[in-house]
């Protein structure tokens, strides 16, 4: 019998009875959904205790942490880091409060948006990381699986049901997998981790750099998906494969399990540096591999019982009542807001300028998304209650997106709650404006908790922000669709191969001395499009900014017409370039007197990394991400 | 009000006599048994925060005594003047409040307690918290009559320097840092385990539950039966609120090294460091 799955068409004329029509009050409504599973928190703390009496070794210690989301953290087995599972990036202000309280009580204070939509609390004592656990559960979320070879956080584009060109909303998708997969004997020994990314449109999200990227699609009236197979950065990168024209809904799930199944089975279970699936579709050849899990996908459907597919439920996750057109909500004049498509400048109101880089327009009229700006993903737990009010009292949707550019997306503002929605985020510092610009660099955490980090990639990511923000530079609008995004080593957590300039960590060795320096790359993208960045050169750690800055003066001086900063450096990367400089040769000339440095002697200050005042060394141990 | 304030007064002269039966606190007072206390006037109320605060409002009949005020006189000697200034006299009871979480609160219990003023415990909820609550407040300033107070030094609750120094590798005997994580990163004891404040109070009290605490050090393989001793910062704030937090735990044998690690680094004592990591820049703010 061929296997086919109920599907619950969405229903996408919800009622909008239940939203109130004084907005200000508006509670729209409680997520019920629970990832937790309350045994772990006691398993957990039970391990820990074993481990530390020498009843259970290190290794399977080891395995059994990484598979309930603790990573070891920088040089100190005593502390971890805890990834919290956010599926598909929709978070409470329930869970953002819990969060404060859990980065309070066991952390440092603060927590972390990462470029794969987890939360992280860093430095958690290992002794507390099941009471961290226990106050998740409360609130329905899970680090069960955020590291370990298995099925990592299932991402989904934060404009996932607002964007202006997607073909349906996948969010519901991306969680029924997420719940299908989540805990499911099918992943919990693959050879290596295993990501999968869902994306609103063609624009959107990052589908070509995952294990899995599928992308909304329709076909003669059909709801489906474009699914790219084999995508993924590391420091081996792959663009992933479009598997077929489309892939209708009926077959999403037994696609996900034949990959799945396949890398499983096929996937090199020896080399720790060369496992990950995007290295077996490339050593087998995309056209078998294709063909493998086609017929993988035939079997699937042959094999697995509908009881077992029906626990892929979209029905569960469309729980959002949201309205889909506009609603008359309030007696105000609504304002137009024509700040989102003018051009503003340094000395327009700072409410102007953060309209124009942090807020845009959504499908649904009148409703605007509005992006939280924070430095490398840091959120103080203070900061987080105020958010988690603000999305209350503010958004009709009543959650929160966070995003791979590691801040929050507020979606279904009204335009006249705009300003005090702004006001409410800048009495606590959360108003910073250029969350949609170059100004909004991402960074890896680096040497500040990671062991596999050779720089301070999360310093030196909040240094670009807030020198740009202080020369004004997310106010140009020729910089606008240009980003910046930095890791610590070539493993590509910062998503620097994605970025228009892109950097990873490294050391180099001048005259008798080490410095803190980064390659850098150019001309990446993300999207269904999404390509590779381009190697350039290394710029010492302290130079980087000074290099950003002369490459933009550059463009300045050689771009032609209204060309953007993002197009000129991928012509610049086809070696197309109209002015002096033509291509990248040409640029890394230009460059050099920035980038090359004194001896130590004569600039001590550029052999030393950010946040340090001790001489630099590489230090490293052996990264988790594998074991 | 009013009429609290009223029943005080007539029954102040009543309890000048010392044949009351007072009641013995608990290592947190709630607020309804301060609340019958208060109202039977058989309770002194030590209300910590900085004068101008208590000069706006304060809990009923409470007196005022700054921390800043009791550091001054933090001799033996100079806590049983305070306490017999403040009209407290041996069997007391005293229920001591601040608006710092607790910590303020918890220091100047223990000096209370150090001196052998053991009738002494912690409001559980801070000032804040109890005028949010509704509860009463007054603004007039109390001040008692006089009374002898006796010197009966608990010795087993204070660590100094070299006692902390001398049991360092000693089994059964645990020093516990009670500064927030990145500082106890930067530089601690050595040896030390840290448990933050931050863990230890909840928004309802300024400690959670006995259950909760005792999980939280059995995580960390520490037995109710060792001997403790707490230290932070500074001035033995944090680490008093952690000395009461183990108490109320279950563990009997907890020790207070009230001078903490600015004179543990003052004095050159040895420090374990951690400089592997930039973990300061994870900071927001």
């Amino acid at each position: 019998m061929v296997w086919r799955p109920t599907f619950i068409v969405l229903n996408k004329k919800a009622s909008i009875s239940s939203v109130k029509s004084n907005q200000k009050n508006v509670s729209t409504r409680t997520l019920t959904q629970k990832w937790a599973n309350e045994e772990e928190t006691e398993m957990f703390a039970k391990n820990v205790r074993l481990f530390r009496q020498g009843k259970l070794s290190e290794d399977d210690f080891r395995r059994f942490r990484l598979q309930h989301g603790a990573y070891g953290s920088r040089l100190q087995t005593n502390y971890s880091m805890v990834r919290i599972k956010v599926p598909s990036g929709e978070i409470t202000p329930e869970q953002l409060e819990k969060i404060a309280s859990l980065s309070e009580s066991f952390s440092i204070g603060s927590a972390h948006v990462s470029t794969r939509q987890n939360v992280q609390l860093h430095w958690v004592q290992l002794e507390d990381v099941s009471e961290v656990m226990r106050g998740l559960a409360d609130v329905g979320l899970t680090t069960r699986e955020a590291c370990g070879n298995t099925v990592r956080n299932v991402m989904c584009s934060h404009f996932a049901g607002v964007c202006q060109s997607e073909e349906f909303d996948v969010t519901p998708y991306a969680k029924a997998l997420a719940r299908f997969l989540l805990r499911n004997p099918l992943c919990q020994n693959l050879p290596r981790k295993f990501k999968i990314n869902f994306a609103c449109c063609a624009k959107h999200g990052l589908v070509r750099i995952a294990d899995i990227g599928l992308t909304s699609a329709i076909k003669d009236g059909t709801r489906g998906f474009k699914v790219y197979l084999g995508g993924g950065l590391g420091a081996a990168s792959f663009i992933g494969h479009l598997l077929e024209d489309f892939t209708p809904e009926d077959k999403l799930l037994s696609t996900c399990m034949a990959t799945i199944r396949l890398f499983d089975r096929r996937g090199n279970r020896e080399n720790m540096a060369r496992n990950r699936m995007r290295y077996l579709v490339h050593e087998l050849g995309w056209d078998k591999f294709q063909k493998m899990v086609l017929k993988e996908r035939s079997i699937v459907e042959m094999t697995t019982a509908s009881s077992t597919a029906r626990l892929f439920d979209l029905k569960e996750e469309n729980e959002v009542m949201l309205p889909s057109k506009s609603i008359t909500t309030t007696n105000k004049i609504i304002k137009p807001l024509p700040m989102l498509n003018e051009q503003v400048t340094v000395e327009s109101p700072v409410y102007v300028r953060w309209l124009h880089t942090n807020v845009v327009p959504q499908k649904q009229e009148e409703y605007f998304t509005a992006f939280v700006t924070l430095g490398a993903g840091d959120i103080t737990a203070r900061q987080l209650r105020v958010l988690a009010g603000a999305i209350r009292e503010f958004s009709i949707e009543g959650t929160a997106r966070n995003t791979p550019q590691q801040n929050f997306a507020i979606r279904y503002i009204k335009a006249d709650m705009l300003h005090e929605f702004y006001n409410r985020l800048s009495s606590v510092g959360l108003a910073n404006t250029g969350a949609l610009t170059i100004a909004s660099v991402v960074g890896c955490s680096g040497t500040t908790s990671c062991n596999l980090a050779i720089t301070n990639s999360h310093r030196l990511a909040k240094e670009i922000q807030s020198k740009f923000l202080e020369l004004g530079l997310d106010t140009e609008d020729c910089l606008r669709d240009s980003t910046i995004k930095i890791s610590g080593c070539p493993n590509s957590c910062g998503q620097h191969e994605i970025a228009t300039i892109g950097f990873f960590g490294g050391a180099s060795r001048i005259g008798a001395a080490m410095a803190p320096t980064y390659t850098m790359l150019f001309g990446g993208s993300a999207g269904e499009h999404g390509e590779l960045g381009k190697g350039v050169m290394r710029v010492p750690a302290k130079r980087v900014i000074d290099t950003i800055s002369k490459i933009i003066e550059i463009y300045k001086q050689e771009r032609s017409g209204d060309e953007t900063l993002n197009q000129w450096i991928n012509k610049i990367v086809r070696g197309e370039g109209a002015g002096n400089v033509k291509n990248i040769e040409n640029m890394k000339i230009e460059l050099l007197p920035i980038t090359q440095l004194a001896p130590i002697e004569q600039d001590a200050e550029s052999y030393v990394d950010y946040g340090n005042d001790i001489k630099f060394t590489a230090k490293t141990a052996r990264g988790e991400c594998a074991a | 009000m009013n009429e609290l304030s009223s029943k005080i007064k007539n029954k102040n002269s009543k309890n000048n006599h010392n044949d009351i039966k007072y009641k013995t606190l608990d290592i947190i007072c709630d607020a309804d048994t301060l609340r019958s206390l208060i109202r039977k006037n058989e309770v002194r109320v030590v209300d910590v925060r900085k004068a101008q605060d208590y000069l706006l409002e304060h809990i009923p009949t409470a007196v005022s005594l700054p921390l800043a005020q009791l550091l001054e006189k933090d001799t033996p000697q100079g806590i049983i003047s305070i306490l017999q200034d403040l009209g407290i006299s041996d069997a007391m009871p005293a229920v001591i409040y601040d608006d710092t979480f607790g910590a303020l609160a918890a220091r100047v219990a223990w000096s209370f307690q150090y001196v052998g003023h053991i009738n002494t415990a912690l409001l559980e909820l801070t000032f804040t918290r109890w005028k949010n609550l509704g509860l009463e407040t007054e603004k007039k300033s109390n001040r008692f009559e006089k009374v002898n107070h006796s010197l009966n030094m608990n010795h087993t609750i204070y660590a100094d320097a070299s006692y902390v120094e001398h049991i360092k590798d000693q089994p059964g005997k645990i020093l516990i840092d009670s500064r927030e994580r990145l500082n106890f990163l930067t530089e601690h004891i050595p040896n030390a385990k840290n448990i933050p404040y931050t863990m230890l109070g909840s928004d309802d009290s300024i400690l959670r539950s006995a259950r909760e605490i005792k999980r939280y050090i059995e995580n960390r393989g520490i037995s109710t039966d060792s001997e403790i001793i707490t230290y932070c910062g500074s001035v033995g704030t944090l680490s008093g609120l952690t000395y009461y937090a183990m108490k109320l735990a279950g563990a009997q044998n907890v020790k207070l090294y009230s001078k903490s690690f600015k004179e543990w680094k003052s004095l050159g004592k040895p420090k374990e460091e951690f400089r592997d990591a930039n973990y300061w820049d994870l900071s927001a703010e």
